[in-house]
């Protein structure tokens, strides 16, 4: 287990912000479910196992009589197709790691992939052994709020309204991160105005796969400017 | 609620569906098959461009037409950027705007 302890105290300030929101948001999935009658045990069961933030939202309408697996299956798909585009970008980097890389993909949440892709590696760390904790970490935040929240059936006693604006600050802060390096700004302005665009074409609760799509398609025909001014950027 | 079994196959349907979302890309390009240079070049141009999707995606609720159309989101958003602009520390800048949208959707714009 060497280079573990260190690499968890490396991981742990960087997972700071996502302990904020996933103590909160995963707590609100905690009451979501006890809501349809399911105690801590179930709760925490799910977050072990599926550790997906819109999806287990999404999940705990399925626990009704009526609704079949096939449409749950459906529906989990729609909800996480981003991912396999998540995946795409990170399989030159995680094909260098042993086994353990299936929980780094296992665990690519929106949050951890983020940080995953902004964070450059401390020099003293192992890259894997520091990506797993992160992710780690992460995942224990999502449990230990899963628990709470079920537990207490009730976001904590005071009033929590607006705290998932934890994750949108840090998202812009990610993107800032990422701006100071110009090379970055035609990528991340690409994915901003498809998003706004799209959003406005397909309303809030279907623009996320037309978004990564058209993401897609933009960075691949523009490959050649795009590489270009990488290169440019980076002289 | 559902029955015990029907419980279990349903949390290992969603649990199986949201991992092969997330290994798709894996089981496509597996350790010993070259990566072809397309994807190597989506790794590198993707992820900025899916956090610029991402902050967009957290706004998504945003009531713009209505009130307080959108403005407990600009205020925060704009605390945000300016802190972390001048002090680049990621901690105070989402501890500060976090508690700022807090106050402003809970006392402020009520």
């Amino acid at each position: 287990m060497g280079g573990y302890r260190q690499a968890l105290k490396r991981a742990f300030p960087y997972t700071v912000p996502v302990m904020a929101g996933y103590l909160f948001i995963g707590a609100a999935f905690g009451v979501m479910f006890a809501d349809s009658g399911y105690n801590v045990l179930w709760a925490v069961l799910m977050s072990v196992v599926v550790y997906a933030g819109s999806g287990q939202y999404l999940a705990t309408t399925f626990f009704v009589p009526g609704i079949s697996i096939l449409q749950a299956v459906f529906l989990t798909l729609m909800v996480n197709i981003r991912h396999v585009f998540y995946g795409l970008s990170l399989v030159d980097r995680y094909n260098r790691f042993g086994r353990k890389r299936w929980y780094l993909i296992f665990g690519m949440t929106d949050e951890t992939y983020s940080l995953i892709c902004t964070t450059d590696v401390p020099d003293d760390v192992d890259e894997e052994k520091f990506l797993l904790s992160i992710t780690l970490l992460d995942q224990l935040y999502w449990i230990i709020g899963t628990a709470i929240g079920s537990l207490a059936m009730t976001v904590v006693a005071f009033d929590s309204t607006g705290i998932e604006f934890a994750m949108t600050a840090l998202f812009i802060v990610m993107f800032m991160e990422l701006w100071y390096r110009r090379s970055n700004r035609p990528a991340e302005l690409i994915g901003l105005i498809a998003a706004v665009v799209c959003l406005a074409v397909f309303g809030a609760d279907n623009f996320v796969l037309p978004t990564m799509l058209l993401i897609v398609a933009v960075i691949l025909l523009g490959r050649k400017r795009l590489e270009k001014g990488r290169a440019d950027a980076d002289a | 609620m559902l029955d015990t079994v029907s419980s279990l196959i349903m949390i290992a349907a969603v649990a199986i569906t949201t991992f092969a979302t997330r290994a798709a890309s894996f089981l496509a390009f597996p350790k010993n098959k070259e990566v072809p240079p397309t994807v190597r070049y989506i790794g590198i141009i993707l992820p900025p461009a899916v956090i610029g999707m991402l902050v967009v995606y957290c706004l998504r609720e945003t009531q713009l037409f209505a009130y307080p159309y959108g403005l407990p989101e600009l205020i925060a958003c704009l605390a945000v950027i300016g802190l972390h602009a001048w002090r680049r520390n990621v901690l105070l800048s989402v501890g500060a705007g976090t508690v700022l949208y807090m106050v402003l959707v809970q006392m402020v714009f009520v």
